[in-house]
C-alpha cells in the first residue's frame, strides 16, 4: 500500500516558486531518501508535507486520503516531522515532560504519564532526563527527544529533516541505529532528507535526487551501493562523496 | 621542512569551575614544518582549544600554559597583547566556522579584506585595491569588482566562506589555522572550498591546522593527523595510514562512520569504558 504519494507538486514561498512537478510514491514500510544541494528544495517538500509551507499546489496524499492546506490534525496523526538541529526545534524553557506531553493534550489523548514513559524507553533516554530542560542534555540525547516527540502520537510516516547532520559522528551512528530499530519495531515509513550518501545507503531502500526543484533521478540503494545512478548529476554528488571517503 | 614552524610542548588550557579546575586541553605536545597537519575529535575534544591557545585567543579566566610554545624562533607565552596582535593575521591566522557569524555584517566585503590588509601594512589606496581584486579572483570569485562592493549576507555561505580565507590569507600569513572551515557549508561547495584553502597553502609554502571532526575530509587534505580525545592526543599518524589506527578511540570513530556500500546492520557505537579508565 501507498503511505505517502505526492502529485505534481508546486511549491512557492511568496513569488518563488522552489519545486516544479514533484511526484512520489512512497510504499508503506519504505525508507525514502531526498537528496540534493541545499537549496535544490528538498527540505520545503518535507515542510510542505508537514503544513510549514502552505503555499502549494497538487496534491499530498498520505494512506488515501489527500492533506488539506490548512491545519490538518488527521493528517498530523499519521505523519510527524524530526527536525535537523536538536539544539533549535526543542523549546528552551519546557522540561522534556511537557515537550514529550504537549502533542498528546493537543490530540486529546488521555493515559500521557505511561505513554511519555513508554516513549522515552523507546528512544532509550533514561527515566531521570523526564524533568530536565533541554540545556541539561547532550546533542544526542536532545536529538532523542526530537525523534520521541514525533514519535508520541504513534504516526505512520516520520519526516526526517537532515536528523544527523548537526552530531558528531560517534553520536550519529547511535541515532542512525534509533532510527533503523525504531523503523522495524513500529513498521514506520520513512521520508528523509539528507546530503550524506553514506546515511543513505545504511538507512533507505530508495532515493531521488533533487536539483533545482526538480527531481532528477528515482533510484534504489543496490544501484546507489554498485555506484550505477544514471544521471549525470548524481554521478556527481557520488564523485564528491566517493572522494571524501577516500 | 628543516626548522618547525611551531613547536608546542605540553599544551595545557583550564578553566576554573565552581568544583575545581578543570583542564580541556591536557598536555599536548607535537611540531608542525611547512606541512598539513589534521586534528581531529568529537566535540568537547579540545581541539578548537588547542588551535586558539596558539593565538592566545582563549579569554579569561581561561588559562593556557605549555612547556614550549614557539612559533617561528618567538616564544609566544611571553608576549604581550600589543606584540600578539602583530603576529595574528600577519604570521598566523584562522578561518573560522560560520562566515555568517564571523564576517562584519556592516562592511563591505572588499572593505573587510582590505582592512585585514592595511592592519598590517602601509600601502597606497590604488595598490590595496589591486590587491583585494587579485585575492578575490584568486579564491575563485568569478566577478571580483562585484562582489567586493556586496555586504556579506548578499553572498552565500559558500562565497562567505571563501570571503573569510581571501581575508586570512591577504597578509600573507606563515601558518594558517582553519577551525571547521567547511562544517557550515553544504557537500558540493565543501570540497571546493577546501580545494582552494590547499592550492594557496602549496603555492606560498605555508603551514596548515586543519581542525575538524570529519575523519574522512581530514584524512584527504592532511598529510599528518592528531586524533584527539578529553584534552589528549591519542594516536599520531600518516593521513594515508589511518586505516591501520592503533588506538581504541580512533578505530571506534572510523567504524562508526556508515559507507557508501553499507552493509552493516547496525553500526557499532563508541564504548568510551574502553579507554577512559586512563
Amino acid at each position: 500500500m501507498t503511505a505517502l504519494s505526492l502529485k505534481n507538486l508546486d511549491i512557492s514561498y511568496g513569488e518563488t516558486r522552489i519545486t516544479h512537478g514533484v511526484s512520489l510514491d512512497i510504499a508503506e514500510g519504505e525508507s525514502f531518501a531526498l537528496v540534493g544541494e541545499s537549496g535544490s528544495g528538498k527540505s520545503t517538500v518535507l515542510k510542505a508535507i508537514a503544513g510549514l509551507a502552505p503555499q502549494w499546489t497538487g496534491s499530498i496524499t498520505a494512506f488515501g486520503k489527500p492533506r488539506s492546506h490548512s491545519i490538518d490534525g488527521h493528517f498530523a496523526r499519521a505523519c510527524q516531522m524530526v527536525f535537523q538541529d536538536p539544539y533549535g526545534s526543542l523549546h528552551p524553557r519546557k522540561t522534556i515532560d511537557a515537550t514529550l506531553s504537549e502533542p498528546l493534550s493537543i490530540h486529546g489523548i488521555g493515559n500521557q504519564n505511561a505513554r511519555v514513559e513508554a516513549v522515552m524507553a523507546s528512544v532509550g533516554l533514561d527515566r531521570k532526563f523526564r524533568f530536565r530542560f533541554p540545556h541539561q542534555l547532550s546533542g544526542g540525547q536532545r536529538q532523542r527527544v526530537a525523534i520521541a516527540r514525533a514519535l508520541v502520537l504513534e504516526p505512520k510516516i516520520l519526516l526526517l529533516d537532515e536528523p544527523t547532520s548537526a552530531l558528531d559522528v560517534s553520536v550519529q551512528a547511535e541515532i542512525l541505529n534509533l532510527l533503523k530499530r525504531l523503523r522495524r519495531e513500529q513498521n514506520l515509513t520513512f521520508l528523509m532528507v539528507t546530503h550524506n550518501l553514506p546515511v543513505v545507503s545504511f538507512l533507505c531502500d530508495r532515493l531521488a535526487v533533487m536539483r533545482q526543484g526538480r527531481i532528477v533521478e528515482v533510484a534504489n540503494v543496490a544501484q546507489l551501493k554498485r555506484g550505477a545512478l544514471k544521471e549525470p548529476y548524481s554521478r556527481e554528488l557520488m564523485q564528491i562523496s566517493a572522494t571524501h571517503a577516500a | 621542512m628543516s626548522t618547525p614552524l611551531l613547536e608546542i610542548e605540553n599544551l595545557r588550557v583550564t578553566f576554573p569551575t565552581p568544583r575545581g579546575d578543570i583542564d580541556v586541553v591536557r598536555g599536548v605536545s607535537f611540531t608542525l614544518g611547512r606541512e598539513r597537519l589534521g586534528i581531529v575529535g568529537e566535540s568537547g575534544s579540545g581541539k578548537s582549544m588547542t588551535g586558539r591557545s596558539i593565538l592566545k585567543l582563549i579569554r579569561a579566566p581561561g588559562r593556557v600554559s605549555a612547556d614550549r610554545l614557539n612559533f617561528d624562533g618567538i616564544d609566544l607565552r611571553n608576549r604581550s597583547e600589543r606584540q600578539m596582535r602583530a603576529i595574528r593575521g600577519a604570521r598566523i591566522s584562522m578561518v573560522m566556522q560560520d562566515p555568517k557569524f564571523s564576517l562584519n555584517p556592516v562592511m563591505t566585503i572588499g572593505e573587510q579584506i582590505a582592512e585585514a590588509l592595511l592592519t598590517h601594512k602601509r600601502l597606497p589606496r590604488r595598490e590595496v585595491g589591486e590587491r583585494v581584486l587579485a585575492m578575490l579572483e584568486s579564491v575563485r570569485i568569478a566577478d571580483p569588482e562585484r562582489v567586493a562592493k556586496l555586504y556579506p549576507h548578499e553572498v552565500s555561505g559558500g562565497m562567505g566562506q571563501r570571503v573569510m580565507i581571501a581575508m586570512m590569507l591577504i597578509p600573507e600569513p606563515d601558518l594558517l589555522i582553519a577551525d571547521e572551515p567547511t562544517s557550515a557549508l553544504d557537500v558540493s561547495v565543501q570540497s571546493q572550498v577546501l580545494d582552494i584553502i590547499d592550492e594557496q597553502i602549496k603555492r606560498k609554502g605555508m603551514g596548515l591546522i586543519f581542525i575538524s571532526h570529519d575523519l574522512n575530509l581530514v584524512s584527504s587534505y592532511c598529510d599528518r593527523i592528531l586524533v584527539m580525545n578529553t584534552g589528549e592526543v591519542v594516536e599520531e599518524c600518516r593521513a594515508g595510514e589511518l586505516q591501520n589506527a592503533t588506538h581504541p578511540y580512533t578505530r571506534g570513530l572510523i567504524a562508526s562512520i556508515p559507507r557508501l556500500n553499507e552493509t552493516r546492520d547496525e553500526l557499532p557505537v563508541l564504548d568510551r569504558s574502553a579507554w577512559a579508565s586512563k
